[in-house]
């Protein structure tokens, strides 16, 4: 009797959205053939930010590894830009997956430090090692020590001759990676992992009782969000070409990041789409407030967790059942029974 | 029958208070054993031993013939001890379906796409078929009772383990509940079952366990223990039917 089941895993919102989501990558793609300088520029910091959010909420929103000390990986990435191309001769582009390799085997003596922490002091201890990497960034001098360097022409020219060309490069690259962040957490998420990190985000106790290894499937997190962290780093300095070890290792990286996640929707991959979204839309307007600015993304980031904990994204779920991002499963009787 | 779970000299304190001390029990292969005790007896802590998700002070536990005692909770739910929670501990965020997924893709070791029919079927037999597609945070608290034994079969285990689950329900509920644990004992499984409501737990087990301040007080046939005057004394002013 039981063969008269059928498990459904898209819904309509995901088959809209996909072709939604195609249309707007062929025009995201296309962008620097007919789009202006600063307009592309915006798209890249929204490109990295998005993959930064969701890197973070993956392991915040599912593993409940919640790090304030990104930053470690963000600065990791950037300086080994400038170390691989300056004396490795690495090609510059070439340096954004080469650094995720080296976050990934970095993260793990991290692990190993900052897992044997629980809740507040997990999230204490990683913003320590961050501080940790600053300090000790600052020390190497062929890294240009507490002032930092810039990339040398050599290697900026390397990318592409011309400024036009570098930043095609650069908005291609940043967009490969924001794309290729969000589809590795989709399948991810879609995979018998994502069943296992979901449990875990909803309940840790009831999770390893029904067979799932929590520690080692939050250690896997871990990694794979070190690995994504320093690759966007590398990225992101990419598009800086100079860094010292404060831009680097700027708290400022996670506690957007984090706004972003808390505002949008956490635990969901369309949440830190919107809050990055919402993000820019509120950073253009209220940036010449200075300070106010910040506290006002404060105050909003805590209305938002008051209110509604589970983000904008949530609400909107909750009230039209819309899914772009079916990570679901829904048991459907077949139709001809 | 051969011993499927033994427990030995099981102690376990929270600081000064020593809830369960020097335990001893064992659980034959295809046997249900019934489990009662005042509130604060230490029964739930005891299946928090034996699953892994309390670490003992001292004693040894093994199942199948394996040492469980330093292995944790989700190698011993591995190994076919399956669970229920008194207070059910529900993935809210995931469907009714998706819940039962996680135990049988990862506690019953299955390909996940293979395990679609059995949970499936685990649904229609806790009678949750219809509830399959509702996100687990948005069900009714029987309805989370439910799901706390649908899960537990999910994961194929070799023992059930169930701490009160019959809590709450209505008489007709209770009738219904039992049915449903009688059929699953008739496919051979092993059972725990720690209830309060006596009638239910005498028409399911073979033996009856009675624990109180931690400690076993009784052990045998289920009419014999509860006729004791010692259970009778320490359920005084309860009635036990
Ligand atoms: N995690 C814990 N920390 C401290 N005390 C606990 C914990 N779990 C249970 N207890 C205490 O242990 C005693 C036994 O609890 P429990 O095993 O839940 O009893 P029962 O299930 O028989 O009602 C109670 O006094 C309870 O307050
Ligand atoms: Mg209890």
């Amino acid at each position: 009797m039981t063969d008269s089941y059928n498990v459904l895993r898209s819904t309509r919102a995901s088959r809209i959205g996909s072709i939604i989501g195609l249309v707007l990558f062929i025009v995201l793609v296309s962008f620097p053939t007919w789009g202006d300088r600063a307009t592309m520029r915006l798209l890249v910091e929204m490109f990295y930010i998005l993959a930064l959010s969701q890197m973070w909420n993956l392991m915040a929103g599912y593993g409940g590894l919640v790090s304030v000390g990104q930053q470690a990986f963000v600065g990791l990435g950037g300086y080994m830009l400038f170390l691989l191309t300056i004396h490795l001769g690495v090609g510059a582009v070439w340096t954004v997956p080469l650094a995720g390799l080296i976050g990934a085997v970095v993260s793990l003596p991290v692990a190993f430090l900052v897992f044997r922490l629980r809740g507040h002091y997990f999230a204490i201890g990683t913003w320590v090692v961050a501080e940790v990497f600053l300090l000790g960034f600052a020390q190497i001098k062929t890294l240009g020590g507490g002032s930092g360097l810039s990339l040398p022409v050599s290697v900026v020219k390397s990318i592409a001759s011309s400024r036009a060309g570098r930043d095609s490069a650069i908005y291609w690259t940043a967009l490969f990676v924001v794309v290729a962040v969000i589809a590795i957490v989709y399948f991810l998420l879609r995979s018998r992992h994502g069943l296992a990190l979901t449990a875990i985000r909803d309940s840790e106790e009831a999770s390893n009782s029904l067979g799932v290894d929590n520690f080692r499937a939050k250690l896997l997190v871990y990694i794979f969000a070190a690995f994504g962290t320093t690759a966007i780093g590398a990225l992101i300095f990419l598009t800086k070409l100079r860094i010292s070890p404060s831009a680097a290792f700027d708290i400022n990286w996670t506690t957007t990041v984090i706004f972003i996640v808390v505002i949008g929707g956490i635990g969901t991959i369309e949440g830190p789409i919107l809050g990055t979204i919402i993000f820019f839309l509120l950073r253009e307007p209220l940036a010449d407030f200075g300070s106010w600015y910040l506290i006002l993304l404060g105050t909003t980031a805590v209305v938002v967790m008051l209110k509604a904990p589970q983000g904008i994204w949530g609400i909107i779920t909750h009230k039209f059942d819309l899914r772009f991002f079916p990570v679901q499963r829904r048991l459907e009787l077949k139709k001809d029974d | 029958m051969t011993n499927l779970l033994t427990v030995q000299n099981l102690s376990k304190s929270f600081g000064s208070l020593q809830v369960i001390e020097g335990f001893d029990m064992h659980l034959d292969d295809g046997e249900a054993l019934g489990i009662i005790g005042p509130n604060g007896a230490g029964k739930s802590t005891l299946f928090n031993l034996i699953t892994g998700s309390l670490t003992s002070d001292t004693g040894s536990i093994s199942f199948d013939g394996q040492d469980m005692t330093g292995l944790p909770a989700y190698a011993r739910c591995r190994a076919g001890i399956g669970r229920s929670y008194q207070i059910p501990h529900p993935f809210g965020g995931m469907t009714v379906f998706e819940n039962l997924l996680v135990g049988a893709a990862f506690g019953g070791g299955e390909k996940e796409a293979e395990s679609y029919d059995h949970c499936a079927e685990v649904l229609e037999r806790t009678g949750l078929i219809d509830k399959a597609n509702t996100l687990a945070g948005s069900l009714t608290l029987l309805e989370r009772k439910r799901l706390e034994l649908a899960r537990a079969l999910a994961t194929k285990p070799r023992a059930l383990l169930l701490d009160e689950i019959a809590g709450g329900l209505t008489e007709h509920e209770i009738q219904d509940l039992v049915a449903t644990i009688n059929s699953i004992r008739a496919e051979n499984m092993s059972i725990i079952w720690i209830e309060h409501i006596v009638h239910a737990l005498l028409s399911v087990v073979d033996r009856l366990v009675v624990i109180n301040f931690g400690q076993k007080l009784d052990d045998g046939d289920p009419q014999t223990v509860i006729n004791s005057p010692e259970v009778q004394k320490v359920y005084m002013g309860i009635s036990i039917e």
